[in-house]
């Protein structure tokens, strides 16, 4: 299953709209530095707006994205996350453990990205 | 009331199983939020049974005392659980992760019993109630 990476400014934006296995999701991570390093994006948005379940291995997988993205200069922002599993999330003991910046939608989560990339300063939660 | 089992080998198999555990939920009547957490304790059982046990099953019935409710049994034949005071702790993986499978998965359920021998396998049993 190939999932886009589309490059919008100086961002990649990816959006997953299946389910991934394991194995799909490590791909899916290779692809993305790849792009980060062909495109010299300076920041990643990964959108993930229509998974319904997002367990241990899919949270460890997008926090190591997000840290792997971030070493290669593209800061990283998770958005779209539903109630439903930021809930479950926090239970199942993960907050702690996860340093994701994260935005409620696509659209803060692009702001919080160019606000940050102009600033040239962490991002922050307003 | 309904019962089946799936047979959990591979990736695939964990993301088959907890679909079908989410649509036996929802039928049942489950919000949207215990949906998530029961797939999401299927989820984390069934990557256990792929990644420790080396394959095995998890039957999903619907069950009935006073109230309606899930139950998930997740089944192997691996290696067992040597110390299970540690893996019940949570933050604990023999092969790396978060190692929030066990702990994280009775955390999200009303119910959990497990059973393990070393050199035989784990079951684990998962309940939640309709409230």
């Amino acid at each position: 299953m190939e999932i886009p990476i589309l490059k919008i400014e100086d961002f990649l934006i990816v959006s997953f709209q299946i389910e991934l296995s394991d194995h799909e999701i490590d791909m899916l991570r290779e692809s993305i530095l790849d792009k980060i390093k062909e495109t010299g994006a300076r920041g990643l948005v990964i959108d993930i707006t229509a998974l319904k379940t997002v367990d241990s291995f899919m949270a460890r997988s997008l926090s190591s994205i997000a840290d792997t993205a971030t070493l290669l200069g593209a800061r990283t922002v998770v958005v779209g996350m539903q109630p439903a599993v930021a809930l479950t999330l926090v239970e199942l003991g993960l907050r702690i453990k996860w340093k994701i910046i994260t935005a409620l939608n696509l659209e803060s989560g692009v702001n919080l990205l160019r606000k940050s990339l102009k600033s040239g300063k962490e991002m922050v939660h307003e | 009331m309904s019962e089946d089992t799936l047979s959990v080998r591979n990736e695939m198999d964990i993301i088959s199983v907890r679909g079908f555990g989410r649509n036996v939920a929802a039928q049942l009547g489950f919000g949207v939020v215990d949906q998530c957490r029961i797939t999401t304790a299927i989820s984390e059982l069934a990557r256990n049974i792929v990644v420790h046990g080396g394959g095995g099953s998890v039957t999903i019935k619907t069950i009935q005392n006073d109230k309606k409710g899930i139950e998930i049994i997740c089944k192997d034949k691996g290696p067992g659980i040597r110390d299970m005071e540690l893996a019940l702790k949570g933050g604990f993986s023999t092969v790396g992760g978060l190692g929030i499978g066990l702990s994280g998965a009775k955390r999200l359920m009303d119910e959990f019993q497990i059973t393990s021998f070393t050199g035989k396998g784990t079951t684990v049993m998962i309940r939640k109630w309709l409230k």
